[in-house]
């Protein structure tokens, strides 16, 4: 990943700083408890939601075990489809392919659709040392490249920001970027949201190069799918001569028939809706609809060590859909600037570390930037088992011999996190103990209340991570050779 | 299909053309067999990979549902009409006699004075909108020209009652992608009870993966803002969507 957020601290120092913005915390809060009580009733629409979490997982275990395979029919798709296939190790690469095109078209300018992808290259930056100006069009990313500030969550990436904030960035900002905001504009949504729509319509119609992530490539077909609310995502998809699109190779699916899964279970799972408002697919270029050139990049940056790990691996099955941001307990008191890292919250705690490495204090600390509590497994659409790879991580960074520091400022972080550690550790133990008795719900009083009613229990870990984490030590041995490198 | 001319050529700029040193293509692609190394079956190592059919695994449990409603025509347009409203879009009824004043009834009620219309456009949908000048969307219509123009009048190629989506495949009545996205209000007609489907499930079979596809469901909307929905932000802030029944249909009440 790139230099974007190195530098960064920790995770525990980074959380003792956020979780004292009280402000933060309460549109935290606010925030995702909204959003995970409307997932449950989007859910409950579904009785068949088991089966299809079910099938979306083995779809993507599926692709990810013939990857090659179907990163070879993609290409070959793509291109009889009139499109051009670039394949880039490392997010330098990715950058350099993207550079290199646009500075072919001779443009200076491009709009974006929000890509995680090029947040993970850092591409903005890299552009922006290219004389190249690319600015962000979904309306939180607008805001958070505005205040020159960071994303804080995959779904609404400024929801750290109200509204008050946010028109003062709109009114000391927008007029440095294009077309300043209106005068008086005041802090109503609508208002805001207005400003915004007329600020980035001069953009999309004089832009000639669009740049996109995808959530889905459809191996069989060539298609690319990108799902979205705002409409921004059309406008790059389709006003631009040329558009670029940089995905991760494990965003493969292999056939138009999968996306009957997850075109079910991500947008109820992300927005909790029954549908996004739109959703576009094209398939290489057409005539007269669209950009008349198409460039897919396709991004490793980390995901063949990620695939390489048998326990680590599905993680890759992740759509982002950012559900288990919204019910995780840590995330919600340290939002997601503490992560270091575009990928915020559960999975941010296991990829980051994936693709990046453990090598840095930052990303040695993500495993511990948890309690376990296994909440964000249970909403997981794919059934990453979230706190499996957590633990799995934590055995990697203690045989490195990070353990002592990094568990020493985990349980600082945990002081000041949670505001009964004694009690969540007491229920990682309970829920190990009663591991063999299989119970639906735990019956626990206290800060584990909240979740123990809601959820079901997943497969607990065999032992909490603390006995686990000694006995691992223990165990001793060398550093493992084969994962770690930075990159 | 065929191969536009492209100026970039899919290698990498800042490689090497030395044959001896592998593509990023060749490196990413070894990395993925290596890492795969463990999976009994798996196509590691498997030099001609991209031939022949889709690897052979235990097939996927697709035991979920193929739908959730019952597949009954009419409760399925009553699901449609309540589910795109759930998603505020505005949804009206009429049969096919009277969809010409509908539509002229909803450009006047929206205060539209131009309209655009995608090439293939039904004859005499527009018949008695006698007062909005009409523009047909062709190849050529500009971003900068539908800014311009008040609405934009479609049919669909499907809708899904499940979801409260619409979908477009740019046929001749929908047009491109272009002409649903930049002006401010669209009225899409769907043919009720054949355009609708119950479920996605049900409807990708219908649909063409490689015609550029739009799925619409209510307008454009943001939540971006401490979660406060917001109408439009940059596609049509009015969706309009038109239920259209033969004439010899039993209306439903108001
Ligand atoms: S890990 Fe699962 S719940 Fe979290 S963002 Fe990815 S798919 Fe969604």
């Amino acid at each position: 990943m790139s230099g974007t957020y190195l530098g960064l601290p920790s995770f525990p120092d980074a959380a003792h700083t956020s979780t004292h913005d009280t402000q933060l915390r309460a549109n935290l809060t606010h925030a995702t408890h909204t959003i995970r009580t409307k997932r449950a009733t989007a859910i409950n629409e579904l009785p068949d939601w088991p089966q299809l979490r079910t099938a979306g997982a083995a779809i993507k275990d599926h692709t990810l075990h013939h990857l090659d395979h179907y990163l070879l029919q993609l290409e070959t798709a793509v291109t009889n489809a009139g499109g051009t296939v670039h394949w880039a190790t490392d997010a330098d690469e990715a950058n350099r392919i993207t550079t290199h095109i646009i500075h072919t078209t001779g443009e200076t300018e491009v709009v974006k659709v929000k890509s995680m992808a090029t947040q993970e290259t850092g591409l903005n930056e890299a552009l922006h040392t290219a004389g190249i100006h690319a600015y962000e069009t979904d309306l939180a990313e607008l805001i958070v490249q505005l205040a020159h500030d960071k994303p804080s969550h995959i779904l609404v990436p400024a929801i750290h920001k109200n509204r008050t904030e946010i028109r003062d960035i709109f009114h000391n900002e927008m007029a440095h970027w294009g077309r300043p905001a209106p005068d008086h504009l005041t802090d109503n949504p609508t208002d805001l949201a207005e400003a915004a729509r007329l600020h980035l319509r001069e953009k999309f119609l004089r832009t000639k190069i669009g740049i996109s992530g995808a959530n889905f490539m459809i191996a069989e077909t060539g298609t690319l799918v990108v799902v979205e609310s705002e409409g921004n995502g059309r406008m790059c998809l389709t006003l631009p001569d040329t558009l670029i699109s940089i995905v991760g190779i494990e965003k493969i699916i292999p056939t138009f028939q999968d996306l009957e899964v997850f075109l079910q279970t991500l947008p109820r799972s992300s927005t909790a809706e029954r549908m996004n408002p739109y959703t576009t697919m094209w398939t290489g270029t057409t005539t007269h609809d669209g950009p008349k050139n198409f460039h897919l990049i396709l991004l490793d940056n980390g995901r063949t060590d990620t695939l390489a790990d048998t326990t680590g691996r599905q993680a890759l099955r992740c759509i982002r859909c950012s559900a288990c941001l919204n019910v995780c307990p840590v995330y919600e008191r340290a939002g997601g600037h503490a992560y270091g890292s575009p990928y915020p919250g559960p999975i941010g705690a296991i990829l980051t570390p994936q693709l990046r490495g453990t090598t840095t204090p930052l990303d040695a600390s993500l495993p511990y930037a948890s309690t376990l509590c296994g909440a964000c497994y249970d909403v997981c659409p794919v059934a990453i088992n979230i706190p499996e790879i957590l633990v799995h991580l934590r055995e990697r960074v203690a045989e490195q011999g990070e353990g002592h520091r990094a568990e020493r400022a985990a349980m600082r972080a945990a002081t000041w996190l949670l505001d009964h550690p004694a009690a969540l550790s007491a229920v990682e133990r309970a829920a190990s103990a009663t591991r063999g008795l299989h119970p639906a719900r735990l019956p626990l009083p206290g800060p584990a209340k909240a979740w123990s009613d809601a959820r079901d229990l997943p497969d607990v870990a065999a032992e909490p991570f603390r006995a686990g984490w000694k006995k691992a030590r223990g165990a001793g041995g060398a550093p493992r050779k084969d994962k770690d490198t930075p990159r | 299909m065929t191969h536009p001319a492209h100026p970039i050529r899919p290698a990498d700029p800042a490689g090497s053309s030395d044959p001896a040193t592998p593509s990023s293509r060749d490196r990413i692609l070894a990395r993925v067999r290596a890492a795969l190394a463990d999976r009994p079956g798996s196509t590691a190592g498997a030099a001609g990979a991209a031939e022949g059919t889709a690897p052979a695994d235990p097939p996927i449990p697709r035991d979920y549902a193929r739908a959730h409603v019952p597949d009954d025509p009419a409760s399925l347009v009553d699901l449609l009409a309540t589910h795109l409203a759930d998603y505020r879009a505005h949804v009206h009824r009429c049969t096919a006699a009277d969809l010409p004043r509908t539509i002229a009834e909803l450009l006047t009620a929206h205060g539209s004075r131009t309209a655009v219309v995608p090439p293939g456009l039904p004859d005499g949908w527009l018949r008695d909108a006698a007062d909005v000048t009409t523009t047909i969307g062709g190849d050529d219509i500009t971003a900068a020209e539908l800014d311009r123009i008040d609405s934009v009048v479609t049919g669909c190629a499907l809708a899904i009652a499940e979801t409260g989506t619409i979908v477009l495949d740019a046929s001749p009545d929908q047009g491109r992608r272009v002409l649903t996205l930049v002006p401010d209000h669209h009225v899409c007609v769907v043919r009720v009870p054949e355009q609708v489907v119950a479920s996605v499930p049900q409807a990708l079979p219908r649909l063409d993966p490689v015609r550029p596809l739009t799925w619409i469901s209510g307008p454009s909307a943001t939540s971006d803002i401490e979660l406060d929905r917001v109408e439009g932000v940059h596609g049509p802030r009015t969706l309009d969507v038109v239920l259209v029944a033969p004439d010899d249909a039993e209306q439903p009440g108001a």
